[in-house]
């Protein structure tokens, strides 16, 4: 039995996962229509390449990965494509953004499309291939997982890198997880497999929550009966033990430093539902056009669908039986879930649960009252903040405080605002933080970058000018030699023709100033102190991109 | 040294020169909006502080004697002015941007009362020449504690719930005072 | 009296050497504070503060020639960072240089004749084309300066107020009520 760690903090909310698992995984019904949106991952949205009226087949590529990190979007079902347009989308903004609807024909016609061999293929075929089927991790963060997949370094004091399947689902209500697991251990050992293989990783520890029995059980058959050498193991309920780095931290004792990635310590760890989207995209080339989703809370039976991507929501909740007093639905848990913005919005790859809200269900909070310091969100914070410290700063606007105070370490778990006995909400405040840090961050970028742009435009205009000044220079002393060289009588005549020569040969050097001033690379004719000022500036250049790309979103995953 | 000691605690918490003895007001509430701001105020009173006390007590003992003590008070202060210049350009060598927010306050370290405060506070009490460095040098010690206590507080209340009409140098005033009575509780520690 | 003059003078000659040589020793090359305050300006390059750039803007400010509320793209929030950095009082805008929302210029290309006058007028080269051709601005490179409008002959050049989307979307300032007190 492998030893296991703790973590600081954490809450026990009532689990409610029983209600939604008492009956199998249902297929949903096919839905009216479908609307995909083309961003359902972190990173850059998918690029459209389909166009309206256009049939499509299931499994079809619709959204093209753009960009270091973005995914591919693929058509559900069979069908027509009647619209691509701006529709809302399930964000908190509830702001429309570029969506596809679909109209399904019934037939659900699959696209040709086969098993890869992934043993031979080249990491980066792998990779291509899993972009391409748009496999994004499905625990919340949506992050692609094409990019998670490259050889592990190893973590201090082993030899080889530790892979980290995450089945723990430490959030109340949602069992989308726990009936994979229960369900489908086998395809879930198989994708854990592949997983090994591409990131030739030598520990395999699958992580699952205590409260979970029956899953605990599929797994280690599964596990036995493919005589891989992985280890199942049952880690203690809590939430929020779902959160990678807390996970990593329970399983392997390691913490994951603050700013860094698992993969920096030689971890890296991926939810069940994405590594069973792995296993279907290598084994069957299917790429990522359902999930499992919980639809729970307040419907007449609660239980797990298999949607596809693009379901909209209140049609799906209709499948589980729509009760009266339903008030609004929340996506996600309870603890970090969101309120639909909108009854037309359509499931994404994120959404992993769909709750029925009813007034006697989630009763409104209490008014909120001020902060009177008690430090329980502090003794409850799973990283370890001070978030009454961070509340303070951040609702006084003071941001660089809240930075020093660790902003960016807080996973928005809800723990703090869950046990805030005057009913703060505490993760709306860093949220808003964060996102003000974000956009003060670019905006400062940017105006790095007009800076540079204003000093290479004066350094060049300054640089044409001087040229010029001594083309002209050396032109006038040609001429006066000329003069000298030439009899006096002479010069009369050739004067005006000179003057135009001279206007038409002053064109061509322009045109050729010009020419040389847009390539860079002609740097023949530059002053020494010229390619000192420009390789500065290269340098300078380098530096904001290095800043650039190192101020890239850092991956988180549940 | 146990004197010396003395001198120094009784200066930087008994007698503290801007809570107990109510001088040098002005950098007090001027400069104490920012820990480093008010770090850099205290440390440069600190130098010009300590080499004053030094420098006057020479210049009283030696150059002046009693006949001449009409002319204490003028002399310290053009001694400190000098001293003051003197810092002022190393600051603006040193750390441009603490020149820039100590701004009027760092020449205006001349007309401190406590900094010409503290030198004839020695003329009074008779001190030797060590004991006027102690002396100068608590004070200012003392001066730069209550900067920095009360510009970590002022950093704080900055995020607080004031009330409109308090906000600003009024809830700092109030604070002042409540600070200052918190120094009274040091009176007793030393007879 | 005689003793009085001499010990006056005595001071004043050993001030003088100190502060003499320490003027020499710490003289203060460049102003390094100019560097500081242009790292605050939005670096719109815009001009709206009168001086013809961000950086000769910003060494005004630190010669202490200019006010700080004179930026506009910077906003009110500029403000408050350059009142922060100098040690002075907040000061608002004056009337008629108020901040505009955000926006990036954009070219209508049916209108524009390519005579490249909006190009040279460019302070961050953010716009592409040649002579008689059509031209376009990076929008990604593009300041919102506006001193591309006022060259262009046909006036095909519109400044469009960059919309809230999903991507620049930011979390709002929580805001609930206290309950009352009873």
């Amino acid at each position: 039995m492998k030893q296991r760690y703790q973590f600081h903090g954490g809450v026990h909310p009532a689990a409610n996962k029983t209600q939604s698992t008492q009956t199998p995984i249902a297929r949903a019904a096919l839905p009216s229509h479908l609307v995909i949106p083309f961003r359902q991952h972190a990173g850059e949205a998918a690029k459209p390449v389909v166009q309206a009226g256009e049939y499509v087949l299931k499994g079809q590529l619709i959204g093209a990965a753009v960009g270091s990190i973005s995914s591919s979007i693929h058509a559900p079902t069979s069908g027509t494509i009647s619209a691509i347009d701006s529709q809302t989308v399930v964000h908190p903004s509830g702001l429309p953004d570029l969506c596809a609807t679909l109209i399904p024909d019934g037939k659900d016609e699959w696209i040709e499309h086969h098993a890869v061999d992934y043993r031979n293929l080249s990491q980066l075929e792998l990779r291509q291939h899993l972009r391409r089927c748009g496999i994004v991790g499905l625990g919340g963060a949506t992050f692609p997982s094409d990019i998670k997949l490259r050889a592990l370094k190893s973590p201090p004091g082993k030899n080889t890198g530790i892979l980290i399947i995450n089945g723990a689902e430490c959030e109340p209500y949602i069992t989308c997880d726990d009936m994979l697991m229960r369900e489908r251990a086998d395809e879930i050992v198989r994708g854990t497999d592949m997983l090994r293989f591409a990131l030739s990783a030598g520990e395999v520890l699958i992580g699952i929550e205590d409260n979970k029995p029956e899953a605990i059980a599929a797994m280690r058959r599964a596990v036995a009966e493919s005589g891989l050498p992985f280890e199942v193991v049952a880690v203690p309920t809590i939430y929020p033990g779902g959160s990678a780095k807390h996970l990593i931290r329970v399983l392997t004792g390691l913490e994951v430093p603050s700013g860094k990635l698992p993969t920096d310590i030689g971890v890296q760890c991926f939810n069940v539902a994405t590594t069973y989207s792995i296993h279907r995209a290598l084994d069957h080339g299917e790429p990522l056009i359902s999930r499992i989703v919980t639809v729970t809370g307040n419907v007449a039976q609660p239980q797990n669908f298999e949607v596809l991507i693009g379901t909209p929501i209140l049609e799906l909740v209709a499948q589980a039986g729509n009760k009266p007093d339903t008030n609004r639905h929340i996506i996600g848990g309870p603890m970090m879930g969101v309120q639909i913005p909108s009854d037309t919005v359509t499931l994404t790859k994120a959404t992993n649960c769909i709750i029925a809200s009813s007034p006697a269900l989630f009763p409104p909070l209490p008014p909120t009252l001020p902060c009177i310091r008690c430090t329980r969100c502090a003794e409850v914070c799973p990283v370890e903040l001070q978030p009454q410290d961070l509340y303070w700063y951040a609702k006084a606007k003071d941001f660089a405080k809240t930075q020093a105070f660790s902003l960016f370490d807080c996973i928005e778990c809800g723990a703090c605002s869950y046990v805030c006995p005057s009913h703060i909400p505490l993760v709306d405040y860093y949220r808003f933080a964060k996102s003000e840090v974000r956009a003060r961050d670019a905006e400062k970028q940017a105006a790095d970058k007009a800076r540079i742009r204003h000093e290479f435009r004066e350094l060049r205009i300054e640089r044409e000018k001087q040229e010029k000044a001594e083309k002209l220079a050396a032109k006038e002393k040609a001429a006066m030699a000329a003069k000298q060289a030439a009899p006096a009588p002479a010069a009369p005549q050739t004067d005006p023709e000179n003057t135009v020569q001279m206007k038409i040969q002053a064109a061509i050097e322009h045109a050729k100033e010009q020419a040389a001033a847009v390539k860079p690379k002609n740097t023949e004719t530059l002053t020494p102190e010229q390619q000192a000022d420009i390789a500065e500036i290269e340098a300078r250049r380098a530096r904001i991109r290095e800043l650039a790309s190192s101020h890239v979103e850092q991956p988180k995953e549940n | 040294m146990s004197e010396y000691l003395l001198i120094l605690v009784g200066t930087v918490f008994v007698n503290n020169i801007v809570m107990v003895k109510i001088l040098g007001l002005c950098p007090f509430m001027g400069v104490s909006k920012k820990l480093e701001t008010s770090l850099g105020m205290g440390a440069a009173t600190t130098f010009v502080l300590t080499i004053a006390s030094g420098s006057s007590y020479l210049i009283n003992h030696y150059l002046l004697g009693p006949e001449l003590s009409y002319l204490t008070t003028l002399s310290f202060i053009v001694v400190i002015a000098g001293i003051v210049q003197f810092t002022e350009m190393v600051i603006q060598k040193t750390s441009p941007v603490l020149h820039q927010v100590l701004g009027i306050y760092l020449p205006l370290i001349t007309t401190n009362c406590a900094v010409l405060g503290i030198p004839l506070l020695n003329v009074q009490a008779d001190h030797n020449f060590m004991e006027s460095i102690f002396f100068g040098m608590g004070g200012a010690l003392g001066f730069t504690l209550v900067m920095v206590l009360f510009a970590g507080m002022r950093e704080r209340m900055e995020g607080a719930d004031v009330p409109e009409i308090f906000k600003g140098s009024a809830i700092a005033m109030i604070t002042a005072g409540l600070m200052s009575l918190a120094f009274m509780g040091f009176s007793g520690l030393i007879k | 009296m005689f003793e009085a003059l001499l010990a006056m003078s005595a001071i004043a000659i050993v001030l003088g050497a100190v502060l003499g040589y320490s003027a020499i020793k710490f003289r203060v090359e460049g102003n390094p504070l100019a560097d500081k305050i242009d790292a605050i300006l939005p670096q719109t390059q815009c001009g709206q503060c009168g001086f013809p750039g961000c950086r000769p803007y910003a060494d005004a400010i630190a010669n202490g020639t200019a006010e700080i509320n004179m930026c506009p793209p910077g906003g009110e929030e500029g403000i408050h960072k350059l009142a922060d950095l100098l040690g002075v009082e907040f000061k608002p805008f004056g009337a008629g240089v108020e901040p505009k929302p955000k926006a990036v210029a954009f070219i209508d290309e049916n209108t524009c004749i390519g005579c490249t006058l909006c190009i040279q007028a460019c302070p961050v080269d953010a716009i592409t084309g040649a002579a008689k051709q059509m031209h376009t601005i990076i929008a990604a490179e593009c300041t919102g300066c506006e001193l591309c409008l006022a060259p262009c002959p046909v006036d095909c050049i519109i400044m469009l107020v960059s919309e809230e989307k999903v991507s620049n979307w930011k979390w709002k300032y929580p805001m609930y009520a206290l309950s009352p007190a009873r």
